[in-house]
């Protein structure tokens, strides 16, 4: 169990922002239900609550998403539901139960980049920005390749177009963490293949992506993306699979994917 | 840190520990229908409803209580009486500490979900775990309850 010996609602991000700078050991709480699990010692606890970050609107060709907003709300939005084939209410809901996603935060799961993460590997594979406090606004791919660094998310931004997208994922049994999990979109015959739970953090198969892209979906080129994905990507065992178990279910969950996009896209 | 909030529509001011969850914070005052078993966010027994929403109290720090209005099952006697009459004669109920849980979240989806399918109210009810029923008697007391039977 963790302890917080102090704690503190700012008023405003560059109050939080600062608090959070102030010692090593301050930390900003999303949810909590993971960072329960821990033993941490935190100094000075951030809660956000005050900064009215929990929302989804459209702004200006983008769907926005405030870091305080919970997964359940992400999950029942009809902005979200009725867009990208409702990949990302898709990727949450076998997340344990409804009390816990009302309870968890976008934020939290992205910023802490868990491997495990259902919702990353569906953001990864949609035009999704994350706006820092600090490091300022950047591609989602680009936020989970940097090292860790001491900053605020402070929302997201997906961009609103007519992408189709798929998601899969594969579980020992229904709300257990996924042992491997898949997301696939296309928009204008450009297509994002992503591979979380491997179990590192979610990354984008670049090679086989490209593969698609220039020589279009077609049973040949479907096999081989899905073989390149599970070759270009690393994998490793924990208690829920093996490495090569992993680069067998990629291999057969991307194709799937593959072929749950072009379905979407015939409709 | 002192928190007001407003427990089953009576208002209340409370004095709670930086780190203190609500599941906690709810029992130290006698709200004992609130139940403590996985503490790891996966069971459901500890759930109450904060303003409406179900939630884990077991995962909610009591600070987040501040100004919002938290319901337990001792809030809603007549609709949980209704409702475990119901389970008991359906053979549901064996012994019965998820009861609290499992009702609040049951509840919840009623107020949710509009003529849910079996696999919605399954799907809706995952976050609850039972050890002794199987579930199966629960599914037919829902689908009485919510008279999609």
């Amino acid at each position: 169990m963790f302890t917080i010996l102090d704690l503190v609602q700012p008023d405003n991000l560059a109050e939080a922002y600062q608090i959070l700078s102030d010692k090593r050991n301050n930390t900003i709480l999303g949810g909590c239900a993971f960072l329960k699990m821990g033993k941490k010692r935190i100094n000075t606890g951030v809660d956000l609550t005050k900064l009215k970050l929990n929302y989804i609107q459209e702004t200006d060709g983008f769907i926005e998403i405030g870091a305080m907003t919970s997964l359940r709300d992400i999950e029942t939005h009809p902005l979200l539901t009725e867009h990208y084939n409702g990949v990302l209410p898709q990727s949450l809901r076998d997340i344990i139960g409804v009390q816990f996603r009302n309870g968890v935060t976008v934020g939290a799961s992205v910023y802490s980049k868990y491997g495990f993460s259902d919702l990353i590997t569906a953001l990864l594979s949609l035009d999704t920005e994350v706006e820092l406090f600090k490091a300022g606004r950047m591609p989602l791919a680009d936020f989970l390749s940097k090292p860790k660094e001491k900053d605020l998310l402070v929302r997201l931004w997906i961009k609103k177009t007519k992408r189709q997208a798929s998601y899969l994922s594969f579980r020992n049994s229904a709300s257990d963490y996924a042992v491997l999990n898949v997301a696939v979109s296309m928009l204008n015959n450009r297509w994002t293949i992503a591979v979380g739970a491997r179990p590192s953090k979610a990354a984008i198969a670049i090679s086989a992506s490209a593969l698609l892209s220039l020589e279009g979906a077609t049973s040949e080129t479907i096999e081989e993306a899905a073989k390149r994905t599970s070759e270009e990507l690393s994998f490793g065992t924990n208690t829920r699979g093996t490495a090569t178990y992993r680069k067998a279910l990629c291999r057969a969950l991307v194709k799937r994917g593959i072929m749950e996009v072009l379905a979407c896209k015939s409709n | 840190m002192q928190i007001e909030l407003t427990i089953n529509d009576k208002a209340v001011k409370w004095e709670v520990a930086n780190d203190e969850f609500l599941a906690d914070t709810l029992r130290s005052h006698g709200f004992l229908s609130v139940k403590k078993a996985c503490d790891t966010s996966c069971c459901g027994l500890c759930t109450v409803w904060m303003d409406g929403k179900s939630m884990l109290s077991c995962s909610v720090l009591s600070l987040r209580a501040h100004g919002k209005k938290i319901t337990t099952i001792e809030g809603l006697p007549k609709e949980a009486e209704e409702f475990a009459q119901i389970l008991s004669a359906e053979g549901a109920e064996q012994c019965g500490f998820c009861s609290p849980g499992f009702i609040m979240s049951v509840l919840a989806m009623k107020n949710e979900l509009v003529n849910p399918t079996e696999e919605e109210i399954i799907h809706y009810l995952t976050g609850n775990l039972c050890r002794c029923t199987g579930y199966m008697g629960q599914l037919r007391a829902i689908k009485i309850y919510l008279g999609v039977a």
